[in-house]
């Protein structure tokens, strides 16, 4: 059991190559595309708008919804279209992911949507889709207490790293992944889950993993709204 | 003691810390988080003496009282309309405050406003929680022709420039183009006139180089240079 | 909220002019780009003036329809995403994206534009089946086109996976769909007495009557649909048909 190698080469404290861009769907309040590695995720923001069924409002702020989807030839095996029961837990932990960040009071009786799709997927969609909405939240001028991060940390043939890719996942002699998504500003963990098994301290290394991760991020969806917001308001100096 | 980390008119981005320490003052857009002012929202920070705010880039339109907006008719009750703007929540204008004239209980509301009518409308009041009441009884309110016109959205927080100082600008657009303008603070502008597409190009250059200087002689250009007035005589 | 109304629009289009300047005719810009998906076995993105859409591609085997024992199965499905549009919701297809791709579906079936005999393994057995997934990004008006052109272009693109008898290879290509034709759809539609191509978004609420046609590179039509609550005339149906075949041109034109 020993994984010495990264099999795409990677360090195993380094992400793979992200790409990110804000605004690119114009009928959205905000949007943004977040890629990293093979796996792409798009987000949209519709709101705040009214919410119906109007037993769901809450008089005392807005409510976050949050859906996510793959298409179904974002994988090699096609996935039938349509929600599926794993769908629907990732889209209820994409919601708590980011509501500690947004400030809804100023929005009672309101909503605010966020749909994200995953149009290709090499493992750690559900933080590429997180760090997607993050962006299209602040392009749709929600307000915010902080931009979101996410990333996958995990332990791989006994090696602890960061972001794991689809082999990684698939690991015959063990993998154990953990999605985790932090508030940047003061470190505060917003989405954490594992999948497989792994030792008290070996979880806190990954965690450790995961803040630096996490800042790296942080700058790359700060610069593609920079890139959006400076090409409109020349702030170049 | 106290730090400031941006200077005024930078763009920041939400969750970037602006200052530290207790002598500086959040306003709208900034906020406290103990020793720190937060930015929540994409904008440009704005440094007053030691109130900090910021001005927002993104869409959203916050609502004020005594705002002009645009918005449209949804629907027809009995004692009053309700009105789109384009907010999270949807404005009510009451009877009362629909026009001069008495309206009787019994009348059908409709032949005041109908049904997707567009209105330039004023906001009389607003509650805490996001309950915006308007009015049409203030001086140059009025319901917008349904067989002429457009409307054009742009960004709120542009709206001041497409106005200029004292209305310089819209006087400008307003008289090269030979177009009637309506600016709603909530990002909505009507357009109704003799050379509509070039006032909407006017608009969109607005929206795209606000921020560049010498966009009054920009836009006074591309409306064709000389005054419409002066060539006729 | 639209920004234009029913009697504005009427009156400029008297005036022969449209909302964004174009020809009544004239189609918007077209943009296609392949590989946009990459497991799936061909994908592709097409943007038709803001309009944005992406479609993939999937092939499987399985078992043929008991009425077609030697051929391949194609299946069409599109989702219109509420993210590309603020007014679409959540939830299964509605019954518009459900006609979306049946259209889709019989302009590809009904011009044999992929030789289906030749995707058969093993007669009343096993067959390729071509799962085709089309979804809007950012809807500006006239998503059946886009879905349709998108469709086209990823099946165009597409590689087929290896099957060795028992279970498909997905990692071992080889060579393309057999296509004999590339069937491609325009759609027109009527406001009160003028008739529009490609129609943005603020044109499109206020149709009368919409009508797509399929055309194939021979110069047949190969589906039609009319959609909307009003009428058409016969001469409608004609003058769209006749513009369809020119749109026609033009938009297969773009995926050579």
């Amino acid at each position: 059991m020993s994984y010495t190698k990264r099999n795409d080469g990677r360090k195993f404290d380094q992400i793979r190559e992200i790409e990110a861009k804000v605004g690119i769907i114009k009928s959205a309040d905000g949007s943004a595309m977040f890629k990293i590695g093979k796996t792409i995720a798009i987000a949209a923001v519709h709101g705040p708008r009214d919410l119906y069924p109007k037993f769901m409002q809450n008089p005392r702020k807005g409510i976050l919804r949050c859906n996510y989807n793959m298409m179904s030839f974002s994988v090699d095996e096609r996935i039938r279209p349509g929600p599926s029961r794993r769908s629907k837990e990732i889209s209820l932990v994409t919601e708590n992911a980011l509501l500690p960040a947004l400030s809804l009071e100023q929005f009672p009786n309101a909503v605010v949507d966020v749909f994200i799709e995953i149009q290709q997927a090499d493992a750690g969609t559900r933080c590429a889709g997180i760090c997607a909405a993050s962006m299209a939240l602040a392009d749709a001028g929600i307000p915010m207490k902080d931009l979101v991060c996410a990333i996958s940390v995990g332990r791989v043939g006994g090696k602890i790293l960061v972001d794991l890719d689809k082999f990684e996942e698939d690991y015959e002699e063990g993998s154990t992944d953990m999605p985790v998504a932090m508030l940047p500003r003061k470190d505060e963990i917003s989405l954490l889950q594992i999948d497989g098994h792994i030792k008290p301290e070996e979880i806190e290394e990954a965690l450790e993993l995961a803040k630096k991760s996490c800042k790296k991020i942080l700058e790359i969806q700060r610069n593609a709204l920079k890139e959006k917001y400076e090409k409109e308001y020349g702030q170049d100096e | 003691m106290s730090n400031l980390f941006v200077k005024d008119k930078q763009l920041v981005l939400p969750g970037e810390i602006v200052a530290e320490g207790m002598d500086y003052l959040p306003a709208y857009g900034i906020f406290r988080d103990n020793d720190q002012l937060v930015a929540s929202k994409v904008g440009l920070v704005s440094i007053d003496n030691r109130l900090i705010k910021l001005i927002p880039l993104t869409g959203t339109y916050t609502p004020k009282v005594n705002d002009t907006v645009i918005g449209r008719i949804v629907n027809v009750g009995f004692s009053g309309w309700t009105v789109d703007f384009g907010f999270s929540n949807l404005a009510q204008l009451p009877v009362r405050d629909a026009t001069h004239e008495f309206v009787d209980r019994r009348s059908d509301l409709t032949q005041y406003f109908d049904f997707d009518d567009l209105i330039v409308t004023k906001i009389s009041n607003m509650s805490k929680g996001n309950l915006v009441d308007l009015t049409m009884k203030s001086p140059g309110l009025f319901k917008l022709s349904k067989e002429k016109g457009r409307l054009v959205d742009i960004t709120p927080s542009k709206v001041p420039r497409v106005i200029g100082k004292q209305g310089s600008m819209i006087s400008m657009i307003k008289r090269l183009t030979n177009c009637k303008l309506s600016v709603g603070q909530n990002g909505k502008i009507w357009i109704e006139g003799e050379n509509e597409e070039l006032a909407i190009k006017a608009i969109e250059l607005i929206e795209k180089e606000s921020h560049l200087p010498g966009l009054t002689e920009k836009i006074e250009k591309l409306l064709g240079g000389n005054d419409v007035l002066h060539k006729k005589e | 909220m639209n920004n234009i109304s029913r009697e504005y629009l009427i009156s400029i289009l008297k005036k022969g002019k449209r909302v964004d300047s174009r020809q009544l005719d004239e189609l918007r810009n077209v943009e296609i780009s392949y590989d946009v998906s990459e497991h799936a076995e061909g994908a592709a993105r097409v943007k038709l003036g803001n309009t944005e859409v992406v479609a993939g591609v999937k092939l499987e085997v399985g078992t043929p329809f008991p009425d077609s024992p030697d051929e391949g199965v194609i299946i069409v499905g599109v989702e219109t995403l509420p993210l590309s549009n603020p007014d679409f919701e959540s939830g299964p297809p509605n019954a518009e994206s459900i006609e979306l791709a049946r259209v889709v579906d019989r302009a590809i079936r009904e011009s044999h534009a992929i030789d289906l005999k030749k995707l058969c393994i093993e007669k009343k057995e096993k067959v390729w089946m071509i799962l085709i997934d089309i979804y809007s990004i950012n809807d500006q008006g006239n998503l059946q086109d886009a879905a349709a052109l998108a469709a086209l272009a990823a099946l165009k693109k597409a590689k087929m996976p290896s099957f060795d008898g028992e279970k498909v290879n997905y990692k071992e290509k080889k060579g393309s769909l057999p296509m004999n034709e590339l069937p491609v759809e325009c759609t027109n539609i009527k406001v009160h007495d003028k008739i529009l191509s490609d129609p943005i978004l603020d044109e499109q609420i206020w149709l009368d009557a919409r009508l797509t046609v399929a055309t194939t590179d021979k110069g047949e039509v190969c589906a039609m649909q009319k959609g909307g609550s009003g009428t058409l005339t016969i001469n409608d149906v004609k003058e769209m048909i006749k513009i369809s075949l020119k749109n026609g041109k033009i938009l297969r034109g773009k995926l050579k």
